[in-house]
């Protein structure tokens, strides 16, 4: 192990934006893990003192610290609304990158995120193996929301209902698309992102059904790469660069207007996260132009192409889960819902408990399983509690949560993304 | 470092996932949310009903262990920074309001529920439960009443005190107290229930609290009133009185926090202003007009530039967006906030002003200040680096100079933060010896360990 002298150097490049919180505790209000603990640990204000604690040497267990660290699901939430402004985000992932590359990350993990993440062709070939082989492991857990459990007893899986990984993602059904622009006169690049392709097609093919609609070209590359953010978040910057870069230089051979992803992780990754913590800093120009042009398929809709609403007598209601991502990052909340009722059919209901997290969280929802199931039931109730007869959302990794979620408390309100809706209604 | 043979009790009273013993668990309930050095406890429990909350008290008792009860850690006067080597005892478990009672008023809550969360149950039912703490999104009602909290609305409602009717404590034996009760008339014995409020944990640990309730106000409008001169914005505040109207809150704010804001928030707030008076008045439907229209009229004749009254919900929201920017907008300008609560009689606002003044240039700091004109009860906010300790001495002669100035204008320590350990050295400034004396032997009586929040209010001596 390193020298903790070390660490604490590092730790103190974080002094100024820890300095930043005066410890009010607003973050008590809005912290969803904190809603179930009440522990201090679990709340932003508690881990911003342990990393000062940390970095004062007051402090001498990184192991300890880390672990409270990994106990947020970066939502986000806290962040946007602190009075001080504090840089929650910034933060954790700088800590989580100092932490893990003192500590180091369990060497399967590592091997996960080395050779795999970055390995698009490897990935995909080892996924659709699994995907033809998860059959014989599980069984149906839902008819309507599509969710199936495990039909024996797998630690991995604990009593999940989770979406089976898509027979044919949609690499192998569209591994590549490079139309000119139509009527709009716009080209956008196309980024899927992991979750869409391997689990909901359907999502990116009601993407792609909608960009024909409005005549809009479309420039997407085969072999894309994941937008990075798990390895980010697990501290693996090294990982994150590589990814970053890959994809760089594979949207750079075309030209395109803007880039749309229907994954709110994936956009707020790339917008924010990628121009500021991309390590290449000859390369970061790229970066951040391309932050400047990527944007969720709804945003693009309505703000771009300005769609518009079709009216309609008797909509059907549908309960909209803001994704934390487009909510608290990139204040997208009123797109969705407009792309929603821009079809005819749909309106908004709204969640009587309000926007929150769903508790997935990316790998929160791996490490901390539990917390992630007590918060994403909560979210269950309040769908069915608004009587609509579908979920939808824009964030395929809510979408996950969601549907585990409903099925498990015996709602079987199927889930949908707020596109594949739209594009029903084309 | 806590015994083993004392853990495993405390963890079975509570559960062993209720005892906190790791380092870094203890190092997060080492800070309140003052700007105070940090100590930190030997354990961390958190009971999750009453019976195991009593029996917490009753082993600290018979071990000598040195209690802090903590609620949600807003305390701005480190109330709930715990005696080194002593229990932080939660009550974020406590949270159930056990009764609203619509025919006869009132509430029973246990101490762990949030200000806000209550209020919004209790506004459902169309009433009202007046006290609004700045912190009332997280802070607990344990914590509003241990420190009798204010707020917005004290100058027509009130403060904490006024709504509690009865709490339920639990002495240093675990045996449960109780007090007050469920009528609007009680004078049964001493006044226990009024001993416990603002007695900061340190004489008995609330099992539960009950509250009174009003009801919501048909009617309020909300205006803000602009002013070239401080002097006028005073005068317009003690006209408003005279003339006999309490609006549910008035607010102030001086030119700095005013600038502050408008950078932050780009709102279209006057930045010329020497002040800014933000008010509101409800009642009745007509009675809101009538007073709205007054209101508006005396600040004219006190020179205000320019009254904006709101005219929907939308409006109403605007001005008090920019009161609750106050301190966001204050808070980011430097990194460490120093928000004091010295408190004069409202016509002594000036007098304050000008000393306040006159502290930022003597000791060279930046301090804007706001908060609740009608009642008195500032909000001088020192913007500073606690990291630059040439600074930070100056910010803490300051502090010494703000209370000297308040005092000696007939005003007080504190309006609504409490003492805790921040002011303690003050006390026998506002109050003399005696009462100190006074005070000690009460405590020495009900707490002859001093186990209960040593060291808060009465200083260190019986630490």
């Amino acid at each position: 192990m390193a020298d903790i002298k070390k660490l604490v150097s590092m730790l103190k490049e974080l002094d100024d934006l820890l300095t930043g919180c005066m410890r009010c505790g607003m973050c008590q209000a809005q912290c969803p893990v904190f809603a179930q603990t009440g522990k201090e640990t679990d709340v932003t204000r508690g881990k911003l003192a342990l990393l000062s604690g940390l970095s004062d040497e007051i402090l001498k267990d990184p192991e300890a610290v880390n672990e409270k660290l990994q106990r947020c699901l970066l939502c986000g939430t806290c962040e946007a609304n602190c009075p001080s402004g504090v840089k929650v985000t910034d933060i954790f992932l700088r800590a989580r990158a100092i932490l893990s590359g003192y500590l180091g990350l369990p060497p399967s993990q590592r091997l996960v995120f080395r050779r795999l993440l970055t390995n698009p062709k490897l990935m995909n070939n080892l996924l659709s193996l699994g995907a033809s082989l998860q059959g014989l492991f599980t069984k149906e857990a839902d008819g309507v929301i599509g969710t199936s459990c495990a039909r024996f007893n797998a630690p991995l899986i604990a009593d999940r209902h989770f979406k089976k990984l898509a027979s044919k993602p949609l690499h192998s059904v569209t591994p590549k698309k490079d139309t000119p622009p139509g009527k709009s006169g716009l080209r956008v690049a196309f980024f899927p992102g992991c979750v869409t392709d391997k689990v909901f097609p359907q999502v990116g093919q009601a993407v792609l059904k909608i960009l024909e609609h409005h005549q809009v070209g479309v420039f997407m590359p085969p072999n894309q790469s994941c937008c990075g953010i798990p390895a980010l978040s697990s501290g693996e910057t090294e990982v994150f660069d590589k990814l970053v870069r890959q994809n760089l230089d594979l949207f750079a051979t075309s030209k395109w207007d803007y880039l749309l992803t229907p994954c709110a992780t994936c956009t707020a990754t790339i917008a924010e996260l990628w121009p500021k913590y991309y390590g290449d800093k000859m390369d970061g120009i790229r970066a951040a132009n391309i932050a400047d042009k990527v944007m969720d398929v709804s945003q693009f809709l309505h703000d771009v192409l300005k769609i518009p609403t079709k009216e309609s007598a008797s909509p059907a209601k549908v309960a909209y889960h803001d994704p934390c991502h487009l909510r608290n990052t990139l204040k997208i909340t009123t797109q969705p819902r407009q792309v929603l009722a821009a079809g005819g059919k749909y309106t908004t209901a709204e969640l009587p408990s309000g926007p929150s997290c769903c508790g997935s969280g990316g790998s929160f929802n791996l490490k901390h399983y539990k917390l992630s199931d007590v918060i994403g039931r909560k979210k269950a109730e309040s769908i069915a509690a608004t009587g609509a007869g579908v979920a939808a959302t824009s964030c395929p990794a809510c979408m996950l949560q969601l549907a585990d979620m409903l099925s498990k408390t015996g709602h079987s309100i199927p889930v949908k993304h707020v596109v594949e809706l739209y594009a029903e209604t084309l | 470092m806590i015994r083993d043979a004392l853990k495993n009790e405390f963890q079975k009273i509570v559960g062993k996932d209720n005892v906190m013993t790791e380092a870094a668990e203890l190092h997060a309930y080492s800070y309140d949310s003052a700007v105070l050095d940090q100590t930190q406890p030997a354990v961390v429990v958190r009971p999750e009903n009453s019976e195991s909350l009593g029996k917490v008290v009753k082993l600290c008792n018979e071990n000598g262990l040195k209690l802090t009860v903590r609620g949600a850690g807003t305390n701005l006067s480190g109330g709930t920074i715990p005696h080194p080597g002593g229990v932080v005892c939660l009550t974020t478990a406590l949270d159930k309001v056990l009764e609203i009672n619509e025919e006869d008023l009132y509430a029973v809550v246990q101490p762990g529920v949030v200000t806000a969360k209550f209020a919004a149950q209790v506004a459902a039912k169309g009433l009202l439960y007046p006290p609004d703490p700045g912190s009332q999104a997280v802070s607990t009602l344990g914590g509003n009443v241990a420190e009798n909290a204010g707020g917005l609305r004290a100058l027509k409602y009130g403060v904490t005190k006024d709504y509690v009717m009865g709490v339920d404590f639990f002495d240093v034996n675990g045996e449960l107290i109780r007090s007050g009760g469920k009528t609007v008339k009680c004078v049964t014995g001493y006044n226990l229930a009024g001993l416990m409020i603002a007695s900061e944990g340190t004489l008995g640990v609330f099992e539960n609290i009950t509250l009174k309730l009003v009801p919501f106000p048909a009617a309020y409008k909300a205006m803000m009133a602009v002013f070239p001169d401080m002097m006028d914005a005073s005068r317009a505040v003690a006209a408003i009185i005279a003339n006999k109207i309490v609006p549910a809150t008035l607010e102030f704010m001086d030119n700095f926090t005013i600038r502050t804001i408008e950078n932050f928030r780009k709102a279209g707030l006057p930045v010329d202003a020497a002040a800014m008076l933000l008010i509101e008045v409800d009642g009745h439907q007509g009675q809101v007009e009538d007073d709205a229209a007054k209101v508006e009229a005396i600040c004219k004749e006190n020179k205000a530039t320019s009254v904006r009254v709101a005219k929907d919900d939308a409006e109403r929201n605007a001005v008090w967006q920019a009161r609750r920017d106050a301190l966001p907008a204050l808070a980011r300008v430097k990194p460490t906030t120093v928000l004091e609560d010295a408190t004069v009689p409202r016509s002594k606002i000036p007098a304050m002003m000008q000393a306040l003044d006159k502290i930022a240039k003597k000791y060279d700091l930046i301090i804007g200040t706001f908060g609740h004109a009608g009642d008195g009860n500032l909000h001088p906010t020192i913007l500073t680096d606690k990291r630059d300790q040439k600074e930070w001495h100056r910010v803490e002669a300051a502090v010494d100079a703000i209370f000297d100035e308040a005092l000696a204008l007939g005003g007080t320590l504190s309006g609504e933060h409490g003492i805790g350990i921040a002011k303690a050295k003050y006390l026998k400034n506002e109050y003399g010896v005696g009462a100190i004396n006074y005070s000690r032997r009460m405590k020495s009586v009900l707490d002859p360990n001093n186990i209960l929040n040593p060291g808060k209010i009465l200083g260190p001596l019986l630490a």
